[in-house]
């Protein structure tokens, strides 16, 4: 224990804290007390002491330079349009500039300090970090004068009223932020998507449709409803395009192991699943062609295509959720309908808007549900 | 102010008429030879609040020139591979700032290495603090302050991130989006009035702005304030050293030598940042492209402060219940829990220490992690959970780089989240007890000098030196603790509560190893003297 060799202000005397599980150590060690103070070269030496003078002045001599370095940076180092290499040129020279004037002063200021200014060490004494004693008794009376002059804890009727007005008081604003959104209602806005029956498989981002032909084996495509391109940003394209981004994989039709129901949902081999991954919702973009299977960027979900793109590893729960497609008389792909449940990640109303016609992929699946 | 020449100089002049006005003297007085102790690690929080001026002053310079709208535009401006592309107001003109302004890549990139060090030191800072127990009597509350100023800081850079509607930022806000849903019962509805509507809406990137550049700023700035003031009034606790007691504090007077070296510090750090900013890219948001839900490349990264809640999403199985009809989606809400338990937990740590010694004396001396190996295996188990957490954010590059399975290199991480925290608890109170016993050997014995002698008899020894007083000191000066045993309270029962203290008493203190006392180097003494 350090604090036995110092005489306690009287104040602390009188606060005497319980030690709790620390044990006393009442024949402990003394502390030596301060080692005597060692002088540094520049106190001994004039010499060193003008060398160190010379040397801060020299730091904040270059500060100046800098700065004006940094003037000289911006205009003689202009950004031509197109050229990033200027780009570069700006930064770089404008940024050292500035950097040698802050670091002169800095450099300079801490030279002067450490070298020049006197290093003796002060010792303060630390009082409880407590008010006195009287000031803690004026406090007390002060909060008792409030009381008995206000009468706070004897008109109880009055005090409890105005705690109650001012808890009630926050609730309006509940109320206030709920036109931060449109006045639809949340879960229908996010329960369907622009899919409708016919419309063309297109591909993203040009919207060119496409052809069932053209989608070889092994090939992936990112695909946009053809008539998403018509929207313009300020009429939502990214939030439509958020809800019904789709992949397009033509597998081998035996490398296909398609559940009862759902058979006639892929088109020659062709499978269409949303790419919006059921776990927090990133696009599902790296497509394996040997195994078939769609992989996660962001925590590594990966889910089988040969199986509905049911997930084999990750933290996804659910299957990515299929569209039912087929090819119209031009030989265009076009959806069958809507997906038959919410696309993207879970939430909490997510069941009530599963159409009836879905078909559940795996036993799992229902498992969970019964 | 004493001017006792007959014309007071021009300085005296002005302090008096300040001091009239103000009362600024008083102020001065108290404070003016305040006493800081110097250590290297107190100079990281000074490292805080210097990027912190850094981020505010570069910042303002961003909004002059940032368009926090998410209205689309069609690009043009000089960066030639994103000419003609729609995209929103706020990438084109974070675009500008990079292309276009003179010194706009360089105060951006100024804003965003600030930042980064602004969160790298406050974690350092934390650690120190809490492997020092410099959390005790009576800083428990500025821990809390501090604590919620790393809450705030991440905050800020999550909104800043978010903000230049770059494709990065907007998957960041995608996974946000994801997460949000996830929450049982008003997580749909909460997603939907955050992006104002449908996600991504056009709503999202000047809300964000408004948070990031006006509400969380002001809070950081005032607790930041009530920082410092606590710090000032509760005085900077100091390392153990001859000289040093619980009772006073040993350093640099704030005027003038504290003032020069921490307003210096501030220019060096400062510098140091420029000059990282002007040689290092940051962010080239350019090669990213505008915010479009549908491509996404392998090996995106968030933030790297961020890094650890993205972690916890990829260590987590995919688990998801559907109960009554509602969905309930424990792969999001575990993860959400365990982090949230492990910020509050290590936010009320200092309340929690504190019930099991039962120690309510004032704490200034900042003990040396090893004198107190319970609490230095219990922050290292947490930065190696915290850790783990961090590495799992990029476990797919950790796959690729090493030619590992991604799904192996996932399981490993669950278990190292488990079993090695186990591990490291343990291993770190061996070491800690070990360095502790070294300690006591060197006190009584001496430390290794390298010097061999031969002895009359014929062997060679090596001589061990004694440490001088000073020295010797600083492994002397400990507190130590021992188990507390169960008594009945002052009613003459012994409740739960009182065991539970026992044990946990005994758990904390039960392998210590007590300090040296006179006795015991009396004796060692002369035993060697033999
Ligand atoms: S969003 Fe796809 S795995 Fe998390």
């Amino acid at each position: 224990m350090s604090a036995e060799d110092q005489s306690a202000p009287s104040e602390q005397s009188i606060v005497a804290y319980d030690r709790g599980a620390a044990i006393e150590q009442s024949d402990g060690f003394s502390n030596p007390g301060l080692p005597p103070h060692r002088p540094r070269q520049t106190d001994l030496h004039p010499a060193k002491e003008r060398r160190a003078e010379r040397q801060v002045v020299a730091w904040f001599l270059l500060s100046m330079l800098g700065s004006v370095l940094a003037i000289v940076a911006y205009i003689a180092v202009p950004i031509e349009p197109g050229n990033m290499g200027s780009v570069r040129a700006n930064n770089l020279f404008l940024g050292l500039a500035i950097a040698l004037a802050l670091l002169g002063v800095g450099i300079g200021g801490m030279h002067w300090a450490r070298q020049l200014m006197s290093s003796h060490e002060v010792v303060e004494e630390r009082h409880l970090s407590r008010g006195s004693e009287k000031s803690r008794a004026r406090a007390v009376e002060i909060f008792e004068l409030g009381d008995q002059e206000s009468g706070f804890s004897r008109r109880t009727l009055i005090r409890n009223t105005l705690i109650g007005a001012v808890a009630i008081m926050p609730l309006p604003a509940i109320v206030l932020f709920r036109d931060l959104a449109p006045a639809a209602d949340a879960v229908d806005s996010i329960a369907h998507t622009m899919w409708t029956e016919g419309e063309r498989l297109a591909l993203d981002p040009t919207g060119t449709p496409i052809r069932a032909d053209d989608v070889t084996i092994g090939s992936a495509f990112h695909v946009i409803p053809e008539s998403l391109k018509d929207l313009g940003h300020d009429e939502g394209y990214l939030d439509q395009k958020a809800l019904a981004a789709v992949l397009l994989m033509r597998l081998p039709v035996d490398r296909l192991k398609e559940a009862p129901g759902r058979e006639g949902w892929s088109y020659d081999g062709i499978v269409a699943y949303s790419k919006i991954c059921t776990h927090v919702g990133c696009p599902v973009a790296l497509y394996e062609q040997q195994t078939h299977h769609l992989l996660c960027p962001c925590h590594q979900s990966t889910f089988d295509v040969t199986e509905h793109a049911k997930v084999v590893f990750g933290p996804a729960k659910r299957p990515l959720p299929q569209l039912p497609i087929t090819v119209d008389a031009e030989g265009y792909l076009i959806a069958q309908r809507d997906f038959t449940e919410p696309i993207g990640p879970s939430f909490w109303e997510r069941l009530n808007h599963i159409d009836p016609d879905h078909v559940p992929v795996s036993a799992a699946e229902t498992e969970t549900r019964a | 102010m004493t001017a006792t020449t007959a014309r007071p100089s021009l300085t005296a002049k002005a302090s008096n008429y300040l001091d009239e006005r103000t009362s600024m003297s008083t102020l001065v007085a108290t404070l003016g030879r305040k006493v800081f102790p110097d250590h290297w690690s107190f100079m990281l929080g000074e490292i805080i609040l210097y990027s912190f001026v850094a981020i505010l002053l570069s910042g303002t310079f961003l909004t002059f020139f940032f368009e926090p709208s998410m209205t689309e535009v069609f690009y043009d401006g000089s960066y030639a591979p994103l000419k003609g592309l729609a995209m929103s107001a706020a990438y084109a003109s974070a675009l500008d700032i990079s292309f276009d302004i003179r010194g706009g890549l360089l105060m951006r990139q100024l804003h965003h290495w600030s930042a980064l060090l602004f969160i790298a030191a406050i974690g350092l800072h934390m650690l120190r603090v809490f492997f020092t127990g410099a959390f005790r009597k009576p800083r428990e509350i500025n821990w809390v302050v501090g604590f919620i100023l790393f809450i705030l800081a991440l905050a800020e850079g999550f909104t800043g991130y978010s903000l230049p509607d770059d494709l990065l930022s907007g998957n960041g806000l995608a996974i946000i989006n994801g997460m949000v849903k996830g929450i049982p019962i008003v997580g749909t509805w909460i997603s939907y009035l955050l992006f104002g509507g449908v996600f991504p809406g056009d709503d999202i990137v000047p809300r964000l702005f408004v948070l990031h550049i006006m509400l969380l700023p002001a809070l950081v700035i005032a607790f930041i304030g009530i920082h410092l003031v606590l710090m000032v009034i509760n005085k900077h606790t100091q390392f153990a050293g001859p000289g040093k007691t619980n009772d006073n504090v040993v350093g640099a007077p704030i005027m003038p030598l504290f003032a020069a070296k921490a307003g210096s510090f501030f220019f060096i750090v400062f510098g140091a940042l420029v000059a990282i900013a002007s040689t290092f890219t940051i962010l080239p948001l350019w090669e990213y492209g505008p915010y479009d839900p549908s491509p996404v490349s392998a090996g995106t990264q968030p933030d790297w402060y961020i890094g650890f809640a993205d972690g916890a999403l990829r260590l987590m199985p995919g688990w998801e219940s559907e109960i009554l009809g509602w969905t309930v989606s424990w792969n999001i809400l575990i993860p959400i829990a365990v982090l949230g338990l492990f910020i509050v937990l290590a936010m009320v740590y200092p309340f929690i220490e504190q019930w099991i010694t039962g120690d309510k004396r004032e704490h200034h001396i900042a003990e040396r992690p090893r004198n107190n190996p319970t609490r230095t295996a219990i922050g290292a188990a947490g930065v190696w959970f915290y850790a783990i957490m961090w590495a799992a954010a990029s476990s797919d590059l950790i796959a690729t780089h090493f030619r590992l399975n991604v799904f192996h290199v996932t399981y490993a991480l669950q278990a190292m989240l488990i079993v090695g925290t186990v591990i490291v608890y343990w291993l770190t109170k061996r070491i800690a007890i070990g360095l502790q016993k070294k300690d006591r050997e060197i006190l009584l014995h001496g430390y290794e000098s390298g010097r061999i002698v031969r002895r009359p008899g014929g062997e060679f020894v090596e001589v061990h030196q004694p440490l001088d007083e000073y020295e010797a000191w600083k492994l002397k000066a400990y507190e130590s603790y021992a188990p507390v045993m169960v008594r009945p309270n002052a009613k003459g029962k012994i409740t739960p509560a009182t065991h539970l203290r026992a044990a946990l008493t005994r758990w904390f203190f039960e392998d210590r190893v007590s300090p040296v006392t006179p006795r015991e180097l009396e004796v060692a003494k002369q035993h060697d003297d033999h």
